[in-house]
């Protein structure tokens, strides 16, 4: 047994956290930067924030991630870390040339109380930023939320970056939250097939799986562009997928542009693609092409091919809220019955969100957010289930309780593809369904007896 | 086999240097200018390297912070001590089961708290009114739920920045729980330049509260310890088997596989084996002082240096019974490293390898790539001191900065009761006389060949630039290193956590190694980088059916 101090009774604890669902701001912040154009990331504070950053990102996405530090030491965290910026912001554009620098803040130079628009208009009055290069910052202090909270953070700090000229660009802005870079193609895609033109921010695709071919390029092709960004502020009005991740960002955009903005849920499963699918098709005034209704028509046809298998088997999920809800939803949907629903990031609406969405369930679903897996495995002590999805850390619930595992979320560090193919939408939904019965009925064949071992189980 | 590679045209050396810093603000190409080594002969002396220095805002290192070597890489092998990290979530997170130590707790009743995360979590609260309380309770929690022998509390920088005095709530609990060890790390990652500040306040810590806490004596012949291994991808028990094989007993490993009771009795053994000598030296040196064990370095990695260094052991304790049992395992050991050698060798011989880590790995595994016949072009570390590269002589002429004064140093007498030299001075000078060296390592320098180039800190850009230009046939570095170096078609070994492979210490951790190079220097992958028709672009004038 790995986990074999984990007891069966539970206990409220309320100060110490075991085994955690959630992770620091900045990461969540850095992932975000990467999907612009030319960005290079800057982490302002000692350097371990950006090294075991970079480390997790990097082992999640298999690829290259280039970040910058303030590398403060004590004298930064005594006198302030204005200095070590200025010379950052200088040495960077010198060395690494980058179109923009997207710096955050991480709990030392949050704490010190460093602030980040006067450092950056004190490097712009001392020539530090090249002309035609950018600086944007966003505050993350990791004491406050998770890392989606500096995603979303992130992501409002690029929303700021809009400007209105009072000339409708004809495109409407797509956030697509924190997903995988192959899942930001998959919305791209879609987006393109029912005949919008959009802004899609952040981008990771083509950045965070890009193809290997003998050159490095500390900035691939792919990102949104800082002049896309800016033109954020002239689009017809902007879609934010996921709550927690996108929707601060589309909301400053409307108050600062007043472009209209929806909040839907992340585009997984059956349901929310089609709301999804629904709001381009309106904010856009087009009409779906049949293709669309087609891939459709595929995942309901999977559905009712597997519904025999899932029925009524209990799930247990942890993750972030905006793919949570999604997933929960998506699980509902296919008669599954997600029991034990955890997320470590905080937001009372998550708790209502599940409730409401498993409410003719038959059974009441144990939820929480700011939870940790800890919980989450005393939960499974008490009701087993036949399913946990989740990220990496749950394979040594899934090993000591013997149940299959479907790796989901972040960060998956210890299998390789989820950056490649997406989860989102039709095609995303045909994905998580073969993974789902994969495991299940790999399980199946391990566990029969030989008397009751057949070739199609 | 069509390759990318085009032929090595000849650099000097010198060149390479000018290359690598001619982007940098003056400033910064300056600074650098001194972290970058010409290997030179010179006379009666090695050449000097700037090294422990801060690296400079804004340029992409490879290093991590203080917090991460204290909590990550010395207290993070040990199983049975509860780690609590106090800040807000991250920093536990981070360091959670990502360094691959393995560890047996196999033992019936034997707790393991490696696979568990346990952090307080501090929210904007905390921060503005202070952690004491919570941390206090966390402590209270753990203790209630878990009953473990020991906790150990971790700070972070924003806990250090506030204030919060850590080490009395420690001592409270302490005090408080009775029967469990509670001392806490002054670790904020803001100290120091570079891990290794780090694993100097987690030694010096694990020094003060926990060694010589059990003076039961432990069963066994030839007791030594075994300092600076971490058990990355099981490298602890290959050595363990080795040791065991020769009748060695190993007290403690300091960290690797490593439990509470092994440090609490690290006092009994009767040699300490120094491995990583930057993570560990001052607590060999402690350990001399305060009880009268003296001190050798070994390199377990690498067949001809383990062997090397199980003689070395041997001679120490100058028995019989051991110099002929460890011949024996070694003359048992080496035809299957041998076999495995020879036949890689075809495929190896000549071929050039590049390594970035650590405050030591960078030197030992040099060992195991001149075994295979490659050659180290250029080489570095994270988070080295001068020591590390020029030998421990330069050690009393280290400049002491604002940096490291930071750091604890402590003092130690001989321990009152418990100081017994192992061997009489006439014992030791004999056998030193026969060339037997206590308290020394020579450093890198020394070991690597003329016109190599030994970079200090080495950071993002300078290594692209180093790959382009030299093109080794493999890198050794960290994670964040991997996938830069190989979208440049050079295959990159990670030689902190191994990626998935190991062990490669001892003599199968050599066998290992060899195989596991021998994929990566001559795998078909790195030929696909262009697409035929990239490769050849020129269209012909006529199309031809064949
Ligand atoms: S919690 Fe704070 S100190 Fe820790 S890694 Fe995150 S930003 Fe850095
Ligand atoms: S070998 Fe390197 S990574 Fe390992 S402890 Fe020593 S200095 Fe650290």
């Amino acid at each position: 047994m790995l986990l074999r101090h984990t007891p069966d009774t539970i206990s409220e604890r309320s100060a110490l956290v075991v085994n955690p669902a959630k992770t620091c701001q900045p990461i969540g912040a850095m992932y975000a930067a990467l999907g612009i154009h030319g960005c290079l990331p800057h982490s302002h504070g000692s350097q371990g924030c950006c090294a075991y950053h970079r480390s997790t990102l990097t082992r999640h996405y298999k690829e290259p991630i280039s970040a910058a530090t303030s590398s403060f030491t004590e004298g930064a965290s005594v006198f302030g870390g204005q200095a070590n910026l200025l010379q950052a912001i200088d040495n960077i554009f010198t060395v690494y040339e980058p179109e923009v620098i997207a710096v955050h803040t991480t709990c030392l130079s949050e704490t010190i109380g460093d602030d980040l628009n006067q450092i950056r208009d004190k490097a712009e009055k001392e020539g530090k930023i090249p002309e035609g290069k950018h600086v944007i910052g966003a505050s993350t202090p990791s004491y406050v939320g998770s890392h989606v909270t500096g995603f979303s953070n992130m992501v409002k700090a690029m929303a700021l970056a809009a400007e209105k000229t009072g000339r409708k660009n004809g495109k409407i802005n797509i956030i697509p939250g924190w997903v995988e870079p192959a899942d930001m193609e998959e919305i791209k895609r879609l987006a393109a097939m029912v005949g919008v033109e959009f802004i899609l921010f952040p981008d990771t695709s083509g950045v965070l799986n890009g193809p290997l071919s003998g050159e490095y390029h500390m900035f691939p092709e792919g990102g949104v562009t800082m002049k896309e960004l800016r033109s954020a502020g002239d689009s017809m009005g902007t879609l934010a997928l996921g709550e927690w991740c996108s929707a601060d960002a589309a909301r400053a955009l409307d108050s600062a542009h007043k472009v209209p903005c929806r909040v839907l849920d992340m585009p997984f499963g059956l349901q929310a693609t089609d709301r999804f699918i629904d709001a381009l098709r309106t904010v856009a005034g087009v009409s779906v092409p049949e293709e669309i209704a087609h891939e459709r028509g595929q995942l309901v046809d999977m559905m009712s091919d597997m519904h025999q298998y899932f029925y009524h088997k209990k799930v247990a999920l942890v993750g972030d809220p905006d793919q949570l809800i999604a997933m929960t939803e998506f699980l509902v949907s296919i008669d599954m019955c997600p029991v034990h629903v955890v997320t470590g990031t905080p937001g009372k609406r998550f708790e209502k969100r599940i409730r409401e969405i498993t409410a003719d369930m038959p059974f009441e679903v144990n939820v929480r957010a700011a939870g940790d897996m800890f919980l989450l495995h005393q939960w499974i002590k008490n009701e087993p289930v036949d399913l946990i999805m989740g990220n990496t850390y749950c394979k040594y619930i899934a090993r000591d309780e013997d149940i299959p595992l479907v790796r989901w979320g972040f960060p998956i560090l210890d299998r390789v593809g989820h950056q490649y193919f997406p989860t989102v939408g039709y095609k995303g939904g045909l994905r998580l369904l073969e993974k789902i019965l994969g495991v299940l009925l790999d399980r199946k064949d391990r566990d029969a007896s030989e008397e009751s071992f057949e070739l199609v189980l | 086999m069509a390759t990318l590679k085009k032929k090595m045209v000849q650099w000097d050396p010198t060149d390479i240097k000018e290359e690598l810093l001619r982007k940098y603000p003056p400033k910064v190409a300056r600074k650098r200018a001194k972290q970058i080594l010409i290997n030179e002969a010179q006379e009666n002396e090695t050449p000097e390297i700037s090294a422990n220095v801060r690296t400079v805002p804004g340029i992409i290192t490879m290093r991590g912070c203080t917090y991460a070597g204290c909590k990550g890489v010395i207290l993070g092998p040990t199983r049975d001590i509860v780690n609590i990290t106090h800040g807000p979530i991250g920093c536990g997170f981070y360091s959670w089961l990502t360094r691959r130590n393995q560890t047996d707790a196999s033992a019936e009743g034997a707790d393991n708290y490696m696979p568990y995360c346990f952090s307080t979590d501090m929210h904007d609260e905390d921060i503005i009114f202070g952690g004491e309380k919570k941390l206090a309770k966390a402590i209270q929690e753990a203790y209630d739920t878990f009953h473990p022998k020991a906790i150990a509390i971790f700070a972070t920088c924003p806990v250090g920045l506030i204030g919060d005095d850590i080490h009395a709530v420690a001592k409270k609990m302490r005090e408080k729980l009775g029967d469990c060890n509670v001392f806490a790390f002054s670790c904020e990652g803001y100290k120091g330049v570079s891990q290794s500040a780090g694993h100097h306040i987690a030694n010096n810590q694990i020094f003060r509260h926990v060694v010589g806490e059990n003076d039961a004596e432990k069963p066994g012949e030839y007791k030594i310890n075994l300092l600076g291994e971490y058990n990355i991808g099981g490298d602890g028990f290959e050595i363990d088997r080795i040791l065991n094989k020769c009748g060695i007993t190993n007290i403690a490993t300091f960290s690797g596989n490593s439990s509470y009771d092994q440090f609490a009795s690290a006092h009994k053994a009767d040699l300490n084996t120094v491995m990583c000598h930057r993570s560990i030296n001052y607590v060999a040196d402690m350990l001399e002082t305060k009880y009268g064990i003296p001190w050798i370095k070994v390199n377990f990695i690498g067949a001809e240096a383990t062997a090397k260094s199980l003689r070395k052991i041997a001679q120490y304790f100058g028995d019989k019974k051991l110099i002929d049992r460890v011949e024996a395992v070694i003359a048992e050991e080496m035809p299957a490293v041998q076999a495995v050698a020879a036949e890689v060798r075809p495929r190896t011989e000549g071929k050039t390898a590049m390594l970035f880590v650590g405050g030591s790995r960078a030197h030992h595994y040099q060992e195991l790539f001149g075994e295979m016949g490659m050659k180290t072009l250029s080489a570095g570390y994270e988070f080295a001191h001068r020591d590390d590269y020029e030998g421990r002589e330069v050690i009393p002429n280290l400049k002491v900065d604002a940096d490291s004064r930071n750091i604890e140093e402590i003092e130690v007498e001989a321990d009152e009761t418990r100081y017994s030299p192992r061997k009489s001075s006439e014992e030791m000078q004999k056998l030193e006389d026969a060339g037997f060296r206590f308290k020394h390592y020579d450093g890198m320098i020394p070991d690597m060949d003329k016109g190599t180039l030994i970079i200090d800190d080495l950071n993002q850009y300078e290594a692209e630039k180093l790959v382009e230009i030299l093109k080794p046939d493999v890198f050794c570095a960290g994670i964040k290193e991997k996938f830069s170096i190989q979208k440049l078609g050079v295959p990159m070994k990670q030689l902190h956590s191994y990626d998935s492979g190991g062990p490669y210490a001892g003599f199968r951790g050599a066998v290992n190694f060899y195989r596991e190079i021998d994929r990566l220097v001559n795998s078909r992958i790195w030929g696909y980088m262009k697409a035929p028709w990239q490769e050849t672009p020129e269209l012909s004038a006529t199309y031809v059916w064949e």
